[in-house]
């Protein structure tokens, strides 16, 4: 299948979902539930998406569980998000030298 | 044109568009990585805008997968946005007209609409508009940077580069989660549900696209039914 074809939908699907609520959908959703839905949603996802995912996205799943472990100690002491990002990047560098030199 | 307040945007929005430039440089080395040229990435950020969208499609691409799990997975992974779009339409109010309303669409990310409904003055389209100028930029120049950087990089530095799209999600993750235990609890419920989809035999033929949408839809209505949101943290989304 074209990849431009994947490109269009994708980029299609999203707009849609932002701009339908902004201009049509103005009415509030007033569902408990799908509200709370709505706001577990993003956590859940991004969750799903890392793990285990990080761990086999290296060469190796030891550099794979250096950049979770360095990205999840460094958010929890409240780093932003660009040094989190970055840290986690110079641990599977660090990792996979280390793993080299042994 | 309201020029100052186009201005008063562009600079709130440029630590995000810094931000955006580093993590983007990510997502286009991965993506030449799998095997994108670097016009097909940079064409994915520019329509996209999107992160995590963004990294679950480049998933689907690479993988050959059908179109309509494509439309799935980009409405479950960016649904947050209609709730974000939502709140964003109740606050700009009644005056600003259709036609604004459907390019700030466009840059209605986490970031941007973090930032612009922390705003104490009401939201005008010029301000809008501003807020959303430098993070675009930063996000598609950063893709075609990191796609052209990334062709020629060794291959240790493109997956260290990889990972820095994962490192932005635990980013966004754990603080909050540290300050919430029903996050918390949808967190580990996702996080042990997408094990299952890795590595329990049957469930690991579910593909990448589906096994998202089903943690994430099966955590978050788990989640809904037991920890319904109060009154205030409605009030703040």
């Amino acid at each position: 299948m074209s990849i431009y074809l994947y490109i269009f939908t994708m980029a299609l699907t999203t707009y849609l979902i932002r701009a339908l609520p902004l201009t049509i959908f103005r009415k509030p959703i007033r569902s408990r539930f799908l509200r709370s839905f709505l706001y577990y949603v993003p956590y859940c996802c991004l969750t799903a998406m890392t793990f285990p995912a990080i761990l086999s996205s290296t060469a190796s799943i030891i550099s794979g569980a250096a950049a979770l472990v360095t990205a999840v100690f460094l958010a929890y002491r409240g780093k932003s998000l660009i040094v989190v990002a970055l840290s986690s990047s110079a641990a599977v560098l660090l990792a996979e030298w280390v793993l080299s030199a042994l | 044109m309201n020029w100052k307040e186009y201005t008063n945007g562009v600079q709130t929005g440029l630590p995000v568009g810094m931000g955006y430039f580093s993590v983007s440089f990510g997502f286009g080395a991965m993506a030449v990585a799998h095997g994108l040229k670097a016009l097909e990435a940079t064409l994915i950020s520019v329509t996209n805008l999107t992160s995590a969208g963004q990294f679950a499609g480049l998933t689907l691409i690479v993988a050959g997968a059908a179109l309509w799990e494509m439309v799935l997975t980009q409405l479950v992974i960016n649904s947050r946005y209609a709730l974000m779009s939502l709140a964003l339409s109740q606050r700009m109010g009644e005056r600003i007209g259709v036609l604004p309303r459907l390019l700030v669409a466009f840059m209605n990310t986490d970031e941007i609409f973090a930032l612009a409904m922390a705003r104490r003055e009401p939201l005008t389209v010029p301000f809008l508009l501003g807020l959303g100028t430098l993070p675009m930029l930063g996000w598609t120049l950063g893709t075609l940077c990191g796609a052209l950087a990334g062709s020629v990089l060794p291959l240790s530095i493109r997956a260290a580069l990889g990972v820095m799209l994962y490192g932005m999600f635990i980013a966004i993750v754990v603080p909050p989660a540290k300050k919430e235990k029903e996050i918390l609890a949808a967190v580990v419920l996702a996080l042990v549900l997408s094990s299952l989809f890795s590595w329990v035999p049957l469930l690991k033929k579910v593909s990448a696209g589906i096994s998202i949408v089903a943690c994430t839809v099966a955590a978050a209505a788990v989640c809904a039914a037991l920890f319904p949101i109060k009154e205030e943290e409605e009030a703040a989304v």
